[in-house]
């Protein structure tokens, strides 16, 4: 576990926590060197989990979750041969709680396949409140009944979750509850493989 | 990102970036509206109510489907079943209406600039579903969507608006929309139902020969002869009107190129186009109505997202 979850802010006093909070700002939580063991790892369990990906089917979850399903997928590739593993990707923009406090622009969904009797594994970068999962759920719901739904998630930060919402692939797990924002970056996206804590 | 403006009430008042918004936003919901489950639930905390002061089909239809679809609440209000025709004043029906809380107001009035006279003394949205012979945003947007659809961006595309630009609403929205996105615009048709300031004011081509508009442009899009609004004879007959005017097979095989086809319906056939015309595999005239609903869906989301519940 890196340092600054054992930072517990609540405890400290107002004019100190800014000290704090600028100290560990963009303070590395997963680095580039880290990254592609715990893609693989995630990967190696789902398959440990789900042997071959019978009936099984991979979902990222725009706009940011498709960054690490891509990776994840890529390293399926490497174990199944590639029509055993069914890809897609989901928006959930238009099934949010929150419209009347933050619009969304909504992105591409891509689902050409039936998800109906199916193992879902869902993959999203970070589980934070639990909402975008709420969501998720719904939005999956329109295209039919799978058997099972399960989460994969590269950063679990559970003592914030809202909702009763848990990951069953967890790359990184925070054990405190953090003030900061967690940034997941890709280099295909922002030029850097890396998770880094940011001063919200 | 979100919309400039809180109320849609013209293609006048958007930007460029609004439209683009509006149009990337509806493609989403045009495959939302492919899932088995055609229902989201974006809008189920919103109450709307679709004013209805001028007869509509297609327009009010979309628009009731595009609500529901987004799961608001829906109340429908047709003047003839209404106070209005009791002598009801519109800001009091309206504010009548708003009383019982509801969000967003959908309004078709014959008078124009009647949902512009609303936005200046209610809080509520207020998207303009038509108003008299000034504008008809959402059939500019569904338009434009379907073009884009079709042929693939809208800069650079010849487009010619034929028919009864006089009385039409949707020929004005339109070349406010094409003008901002880039294409270029051509309006032909008799010189009785061209206003003479439309040229200048708009900065667009007028051709009175409908032959020489259909050689020129990628797009036809024909519009009704609207009777309704006219009170003096601006042309000597229907059928004179298809002979020297109408979209015919014959006029279309002397092209040199395929053009796509567009009607805002409701179609009179015989009369503006012809119905092999208007049947055609050029044609894309149930395209624009299935993408209507999408693009409404879109509107509708983008301007709840601008209001904020306190």
């Amino acid at each position: 576990m890196c340092k600054i979850q054992r930072v517990s802010l609540s405890t400290l006093k107002i004019e100190k926590k800014g000290v704090i909070l600028l100290k560990f700002n963009g303070m590395t939580l997963i680095s580039e060197q880290q990254l592609p063991s715990i893609i693989k790892r995630l990967a190696h369990q789902i398959l440990e989990t789900y042997p071959g990906l019978t009936n099984a089917v991979i979902i990222g979850l725009q706009p940011r979750g498709i960054f690490l399903s891509d990776r994840i997928v890529a390293a399926l590739h490497q174990e199944l041969p590639a029509d055993q593993v069914v890809y897609g990707k989901l928006d959930i923009t238009f099934y949010r709680d929150d419209i009347r406090r933050e619009l969304h622009l909504a992105t591409q969904t891509d689902l050409p396949f039936s998800i109906e009797g199916k193992t879902v594994i869902l993959i999203d970068d970070v589980l934070f409140t639990g909402r975008t999962i709420r969501a998720a759920l719904d939005a999956l719901l329109a295209f039919g009944r799978p058997s099972k739904v399960s989460l994969c998630v590269l950063v679990d930060r559970k003592p914030s979750r809202e909702l009763p919402i848990q990951p069953d692939f967890t790359g990184k797990e925070m054990i405190d509850a953090s003030p900061y924002k967690v940034k997941v970056r890709w280099k295909e996206n922002d030029g850097v493989d890396d998770v880094i804590l940011l001063v919200d | 990102m979100a919309l400039s403006t809180k109320h849609l009430l013209g293609i006048k008042d958007l930007t460029q970036e609004d439209i683009q918004l509006i149009l990337s936003t509806a493609s989403q919901f045009k495959e939302v509206l492919q899932r088995p489950v055609k229902k989201v639930p974006t809008l189920r905390d919103v109450t709307i109510v679709n004013l209805f002061y001028e007869n509509s089909t297609r327009t009010r239809i979309s628009f009731e489907l595009a609500e529901k679809r987004l799961s608001a609440d829906v109340v429908n209000f047709t003047v003839s079943n209404s106070s209005a025709a009791k002598g009801e004043t519109l800001l009091d029906t309206v504010n009548n209406i708003l009383s019982m809380k509801v969000d967003m107001v959908v309004m078709r009035h014959s008078a124009s600039g009647a949902p512009h006279y609303l936005a200046k003394h209610i809080d509520a949205a207020i998207i303009n579903a038509g108003d008299g012979i000034n504008e008809h945003p959402t059939q500019a947007l569904l338009d434009a969507f379907s073009m884009q659809e079709k042929l693939g961006q809208l800069a650079g595309l010849k487009v010619a608006i034929i028919g009864d630009i006089m009385h039409s609403r949707v020929a004005l929205s339109n070349i406010y929309l094409l003008k901002k996105m880039g294409a270029e615009v051509m309006v032909s048709g008799p010189p009785t139902l061209i206003p003479t300031y439309l040229q200048e004011a708009m900065d667009i081509k007028v051709e009175y020969n409908i032959d020489k508009a259909l050689a020129w442009c990628d797009v036809a899009n024909v519009l009704r002869i609207q009777l309704e609004r006219q009170n003096q004879p601006l042309f000597s007959s229907l059928r004179e009107y298809n002979m020297a005017y109408g979209i015919t097979k014959q006029r279309l095989d002397k092209l040199s190129k395929d053009i796509v086809i567009m009607h805002p319906g409701p179609i009179n056939r015989g009369v503006e186009i012809d119905s092999d015309v208007a049947d055609s595999a050029h044609s894309i005239i149930l395209d624009q109505v299935e993408n209507g609903v999408a693009v409404r869906m879109s509107c509708l989301y983008l301007l709840t997202g601008r209001t904020n519940p306190s």
